[in-house]
C-alpha cells in the first residue's frame, strides 16, 4: 500500500480500474490523507498481497498462523504462483475474495501472462474462498477428482459458519467455484518452458488433497499434507496420512511450500508433523483399546506436543476426536 | 410417542429448511429461539419440570469436530418408583433436524447412562427431556458452541464409510468389582453407516442428495429389551452408543437396526459370562 500510494503521488502509472486511486492522483494532499487513513485501518485495505520469489519464477505468500477472521481477511493459508514462458499457475486462492483480488494484483505486478490454471490443493475455506477473483475465460480450475463432492457437501455449511467470524462483507462475495479439470493420479500442466505435476492423493489430511510439483526448480507445493509451526489438522484419515508420509518424502523435491508455515527443506520438513501424528495416533489407539470413552480420551491427547505447535488448543482435541472414531474400527 | 409423529416433525423441519434459506443460514447472533416451537411440535406443548434432579446432560462447551460431538445422558439414582425414566428425547435446537434421538429404556434393564455422538451445525442449545412412568416430562439443557476451522458435519472419508455399511460391533467394558457383583454392565454397539443427512445440494443436478440414515436401533439381552433408539440425521456417521445397564444373567446380546432405505441389520453376540 505504501509503495503504491507513493507512486501515485509521484505520478507513476496507476493500476488499471482503480478508480479511487485515480481520483486521488489529482490531489496529492488527498492521497497522503487517504494513505494515513488506510495505514490506520491496517492491512485490510491493502491492494496487493505480499508475495516473494523463493525460486526462479516461483512465488509464495506465507499466510499468518491464525484462525480465519474479519481482521485477517481469512489470509491464513500459504499461496503459490508459478510463472512459465506462456502462462501462470496459481496454487490456492486464499480465504476471501478480497485476498484473491489482492493476490491477482500482486501477480499482475510481476507478469501480464494469462493465468491458465488455478489449482486448489483441497476444499477447505482458507484455500478456496478466493477462487471467485480468478474466474475468467481460459482459466481452468484444477482439483482432486473428489473435490466437487467435498465442495457440494461442505460449501454451503462453510459459507454459513464463517459468516460469524469473517462478517457479511467478506462472505457475501464468496462463491463456491468447483474444479473444471479433475485430477485422478498425475496430471501434467505445461506453462511453457516448465511443467507442473499435479498429484492426487488418497484420503489423508482431507479426502481431496493434491500436491503440485514444479519440475524446473524442484519446488513442492504440499497443500495441507504438510504443516509447519501450525498444528496439523485432521479432516481425513490419520492412519492413511501417516502411511502416505513415506510416499510424500520420496518426492524428489528440494524445498516445500507447506499449506501453513514457512518454506522449508525437503524432506526434513516432515519430521515435526510425523512426530505429532504418531504421538496422537499411539495415545488414542491405546485409549480405544483400554475402553476410555471418547470424551475423556480427547481431553489429554498428545499432551507432549503442546508447546511445540501454534493453535494447539484450537485443533488438538478435534484431531483426537476424529482419530478416536477411526481407531475404533481397526 | 408414535414413531410417525416424530418422523412428521423431522420431515416438516427438513421441508422448512429446504424452503426457507434463512432457517439453515448461520447468520451471526441468533435472535430467534426455536425451543418454544419445538416444545409444541415434538412434545405437544406438554408442561415440563426441571429435570436436573433426575438426569444430567453432558457435552463439551465447544464442538471440537462438528461431525462427532460426544453426548452423555446420566440418570441420577432415585428411590421413587413413579419417577422411573421411560424415554429420553435429545433435541439440538439449531440443527436442520433438531430431533436428534429418542431413547426408550428397557423396563427391566435399569439403564443408568447413555452416550452417543451427534453433529452440531451451529451455536445451539441442546435439550434432554425425560418422560417418567407417571407421564410427566423433565427437562435439562446445555449450550454448545459450534466448531471453528474447516471442521464440517460431513463425511471425512465417504468411501470408507460406505465400505463399512452394515457392519456391527459389540463391546463390553471391564467394570469395578462392585459393578460386576451387582450385575452392572457397560457396553457399546457400533453400526457402520454413513448416516447421510441429505441436506447437501448436488451442484450439477441442483437436487438434494437423498438422506440415508439409521432410524431405528433396538438392543436386547436375550429377549428382554435394554434400549431402543429412534434416530435422525443429527446422529453422527457410524452410529455409536455406549450404555450402562444391569444384566439379567442373559447369555446373549442382540442388536437390530434399520435404515431409511429399508436395510435391516441384525447381530447377536455371546455375553462375557464373568461374575454371572
Amino acid at each position: 500500500m505504501l509503495r503504491r500510494t507513493l507512486r501515485v503521488i509521484a505520478g507513476a502509472p496507476l493500476p488499471r480500474g482503480d478508480m479511487e486511486m485515480q481520483m486521488t492522483s489529482r490531489f496529492a494532499i488527498h492521497a497522503v490523507l487517504i494513505m494515513l487513513a488506510m495505514l490506520a485501518s491496517a492491512h485490510a485495505q491493502q491492494q496487493t498481497l505480499a508475495i516473494s520469489e523463493i525460486a526462479q519464477g516461483v512465488f509464495m505468500h506465507q499466510g499468518r498462523i491464525a484462525l480465519m477472521s474479519s481482521d485477517n481477511d481469512g489470509a491464513i493459508a500459504n499461496i503459490g504462483v508459478v510463472i512459465g514462458d506462456r502462462a501462470v499457475a496459481v496454487i490456492d486462492t486464499g480465504g476471501s475474495v478480497r485476498e484473491g483480488r489482492q493476490l491477482l494484483a500482486a501477480i499482475r505486478a510481476h507478469t501480464d501472462k494469462p493465468i491458465r490454471y488455478v489449482i486448489n490443493t483441497h476444499g477447505h475455506p482458507d484455500h478456496v474462498f478466493g477462487n471467485a477473483a480468478f474466474v475468467a475465460d481460459g482459466t481452468e480450475f484444477v482439483g482432486h477428482a473428489r473435490l466437487p463432492q467435498a465442495l457440494t457437501t461442505r460449501g454451503q455449511y462453510y459459507l454459513d459458519a464463517f459468516r460469524r467470524s469473517m462478517g457479511d462483507a467478506l462472505i457475501d462475495e464468496v462463491r463456491i467455484v468447483p474444479p473444471t479439470l479433475l485430477v485422478d493420479g498425475d496430471l501434467i500442466l505445461d506453462l511453457g518452458g516448465r511443467t507442473l505435476v499435479v498429484k492426487a492423493w488418497p484420503t489423508a489430511h482431507s479426502d481431496s488433497d493434491v500436491t503440485v510439483f514444479d519440475t524446473a526448480t524442484k519446488t513442492l507445493f504440499a497443500g495441507d499434507l504438510v504443516f509447519l509451526h501450525h498444528i496439523p489438522v485432521l479432516d481425513g484419515s490419520i492412519q492413511a496420512w501417516l502411511k502416505l508420509l513415506d510416499d510424500l518424502a520420496a518426492l524428489p523435491a528440494e524445498r516445500v511450500v507447506p499449506g501453513h508455515g514457512p518454506v522449508s527443506g525437503w524432506p526434513q520438513a516432515l519430521a515435526g508433523e510425523r512426530r505429532y501424528l504418531e504421538t496422537l495416533a499411539s495415545g488414542i489407539r491405546k485409549d480405544v483399546v483400554d475402553g476410555k470413552p471418547i470424551a475423556v480420551a480427547t481431553q489429554h491427547a498428545a499432551e507432549a506436543e503442546r508447546g511445540k505447535w501454534e493453535l494447539f488448543d484450537d485443533y488438538n482435541a478435534r484431531n483426537a476426536t476424529a482419530a478416536y472414531s477411526q481407531f475404533e474400527w481397526e | 410417542m408414535p414413531e410417525f409423529a416424530i418422523r412428521s416433525v423431522c420431515a416438516a423441519i427438513l421441508l422448512s429448511a429446504v424452503l426457507s434459506p434463512h432457517s439453515v443460514s448461520a447468520a451471526a447472533p441468533e435472535p430467534y429461539d426455536p425451543w418454544p416451537g419445538l416444545v409444541q411440535d415434538i412434545f405437544d406443548s406438554r408442561p415440563m419440570d426441571d429435570g436436573s434432579n433426575l438426569i444430567a446432560l453432558e457435552m463439551p462447551t465447544r464442538a471440537e469436530d462438528a461431525a462427532i460431538v460426544p453426548v452423555t445422558l446420566r440418570l441420577k439414582p432415585t428411590s421413587d418408583a413413579r419417577s422411573r425414566v421411560v424415554t429420553i428425547t435429545l433435541v439440538i435446537d439449531q440443527n436442520p433436524a433438531p430431533m436428534a434421538a429418542k431413547f426408550k429404556l428397557g423396563t427391566d434393564a435399569n439403564v443408568s447412562e447413555i452416550s452417543t455422538r451427534v453433529r452440531i451445525n451451529n451455536y445451539t442449545n441442546v435439550h434432554a427431556v425425560a418422560e417418567t412412568s407417571d407421564g410427566r416430562l423433565h427437562m435439562v439443557q446445555t449450550y454448545v458452541k459450534a466448531s471453528g476451522g474447516c471442521s464440517a458435519p460431513a463425511a471425512k472419508n465417504a468411501e470408507e464409510a460406505k465400505g463399512r455399511l452394515g457392519q456391527m460391533r459389540y463391546r463390553e467394558f471391564a467394570g469395578s468389582q462392585n459393578e460386576e457383583k451387582s450385575g452392572t454392565r457397560e457396553a457399546q454397539v457400533m453400526i457402520g453407516h454413513p448416516n447421510n443427512s441429505g441436506l447437501q445440494m448436488d451442484q450439477v443436478t441442483q437436487l438434494y442428495i437423498p438422506a440415508l440414515y439409521v432410524d431405528r436401533l433396538q438392543l436386547w439381552q436375550d429377549d428382554s429389551p435394554v434400549l431402543s433408539v429412534e434416530g435422525g440425521i443429527s446422529i453422527s456417521e457410524d452410529p455409536n452408543i455406549r450404555f450402562t445397564y444391569v444384566s439379567n444373567g442373559a447369555k446373549t446380546f442382540r442388536a437390530e437396526a434399520k435404515d431409511t432405505d429399508g436395510h435391516q441389520f441384525r447381530h447377536e453376540w455371546k455375553v462375557n459370562g464373568s461374575g454371572m
